[in-house]
């Protein structure tokens, strides 16, 4: 488990292997044989591959992510979406969950409007294409929206959920956490409760423990 | 001109190839993707790097790579005389090399059409600040989670009294005889800034170099450091 693990910190241009008998995963790079770390994280070694998992940074958008989008302007036939990555992304009408016809879009979602998507594809140009045909898909009409660092994604949800389910089991709330560092609430009551356990998961993300110091927080508050 | 050796010692008691205290904190702004802060002698410095984020207006978009963008600015109450606050010819100049000594080491083709934002204020100056900037810059860049090559430092080395010195202060750049701040890539030793203000022969500038090197490898060291701890400290919490 990810919890009880000896945890290394690299930063950038420190050796983490040979390139002879291991493989360059992500975040990494090969110079003269040689593997070295290209971003400040943890080192993880999993199999052959070296990989680093960032503690800081943008959120990368890959494909079959699921995000939280804010539609940013309304096109004739398909909308420009803000999904807090260094570009934005693109739905168009065939890939919403309705008919759209031409110069209809505003009939269905408006600038400032939320939506949960899934990432369909990115180019090497980095143009990404949005998709509301999946199962979590869908427009955001009522609850909360917050940010978090990108980075802090994994934590929020824990090994198979377990943070996330801890969270929702104390609060009530329904909680959708986009892989973009934007989490998505419905509570009847309890909303400040469940804000503040994620901001204290996102600010004391990288101790040990975390899970339980969680349930005791929302135990003690909650009565 | 006052003595400005004396004894072997220099005027503020370092010796020649020693370099002022110098103190280094990464991560000190919230909103900022990265950040850094640093005191080196009298100079103290904030970097805060935002990005990658999307490039506008789009005509200055590149696509097959990320556009660094550094900003190095004085703070009008950074020196004795107010300084007029906004860009003025040095500082487009020292945002300029910044931007290319940082851009060599990031992995820019990651990033097509985006922009990298580093902006440098310098809120108190006593020499050296450019390499001061740079050594908070390359701190936090790292600390942005910017995939990079390596971690770049920078050191001045100089002529005082017809001797080579490492690291000037604001009286050695004043009145000795050159400065030549560099910034390098510490893993190999790339040099990715060098400028020269002043005359030094061939010999003297060899020896300056090789001392502004040993000098950035040494800052090196205390930015790992910097970075080091903050991410140890969040981790024993």
């Amino acid at each position: 488990m990810m919890e009880e693990k000896e945890r290394e910190i690299v930063l950038p241009g420190s050796v983490v292997g040979d390139a002879k008998g291991e493989k360059a995963g992500r975040g990494t790079f090969i110079e003269d044989g040689k593997i070295y770390a290209a971003r400040l994280g943890i080192l993880d070694r999993r199999g052959d591959y070296i990989n680093i998992i960032p503690l800081s940074g943008v959120y990368e958008p890959s494909v079959g992510d699921s995000v939280i989008g804010v539609i940013q302007e309304a096109m004739k036939n398909m909308w420009v979406i803000d999904i807090n990555a260094p570009y934005p992304a693109i739905l168009t009408g065939e890939e919403s969950p309705w008919r759209v016809g031409y110069g209809e879009t505003e009939k269905f979602l408006k600038t400032g409007d939320v939506i949960v998507a899934s990432i369909l594809r990115i180019d090497e140009a980095r143009n990404i294409d949005l998709t509301m045909k999946c199962k979590p898909c869908r427009k955001v009409d009522e609850g909360i929206i917050i940010e978090i660092q990108p980075s802090k994604v994994p934590r929020v949800i824990g090994k198979g959920g377990s943070m996330l389910s801890v969270i929702k089991k104390y609060t009530g709330c329904w909680i959708f956490v986009g892989q973009n560092g934007r989490i998505w609430l419905k509570c009847e009551k309890n909303a400040s409760l469940a804000i503040k356990a994620i901001r204290k998961i996102e600010a004391e993300a990288h101790t040990v423990g975390l899970t339980q110091r969680i349930e005791k927080m929302l135990r003690d508050e909650n009565g | 001109m006052g003595e400005l050796i004396k004894d072997g010692l220099r005027i503020d008691g370092r010796k020649p190839d020693e370099l002022r205290p110098i103190k280094i904190e990464a991560g000190v702004l919230y909103r900022a993707d990265g950040s850094a802060y640093v005191e080196w002698g009298g100079n103290k410095v904030l970097a805060a790097v935002y990005g990658p984020r999307e490039l506008l207006p789009k005509h200055m978009q590149d696509p097959t790579k990320a556009v660094v963008n550094a900003r190095y600015n004085m703070a009008s109450f950074s020196v004795e005389d107010r300084k007029r606050p906004g860009p003025d010819r040095r500082s487009i100049e020292i945002s300029k090399v910044t931007s290319e000594a940082l851009e060599s080491v990031i992995f820019t083709e990651l990033f097509p059409r985006a922009v990298i934002d580093i902006n440098i204020e310098i809120l108190d100056a006593e020499a050296g600040t450019r390499c001061a900037g740079i050594t908070a810059a390359a701190v936090a860049l790292a600390d942005a989670g910017i995939p990079m090559r390596d971690i770049p430092a920078a050191c001045a080395a100089g002529k005082v009294d017809g001797q080579v010195v490492l690291d000037l202060r604001k009286e050695e750049d004043q009145e000795g005889e050159a400065d030549l701040p560099i910034a390098i890539a510490p893993r190999t030793e790339e040099i990715l800034l060098l400028q020269m203000d002043g005359h030094l022969t061939y010999k003297e500038f060899e020896e300056a170099l090789e001392l502004a090197i040993k000098g950035s490898k040494y800052v090196s060291k205390l930015q790992k450091e910097a970075l080091r701890r903050k991410y140890k400290k969040v981790e024993e919490e």
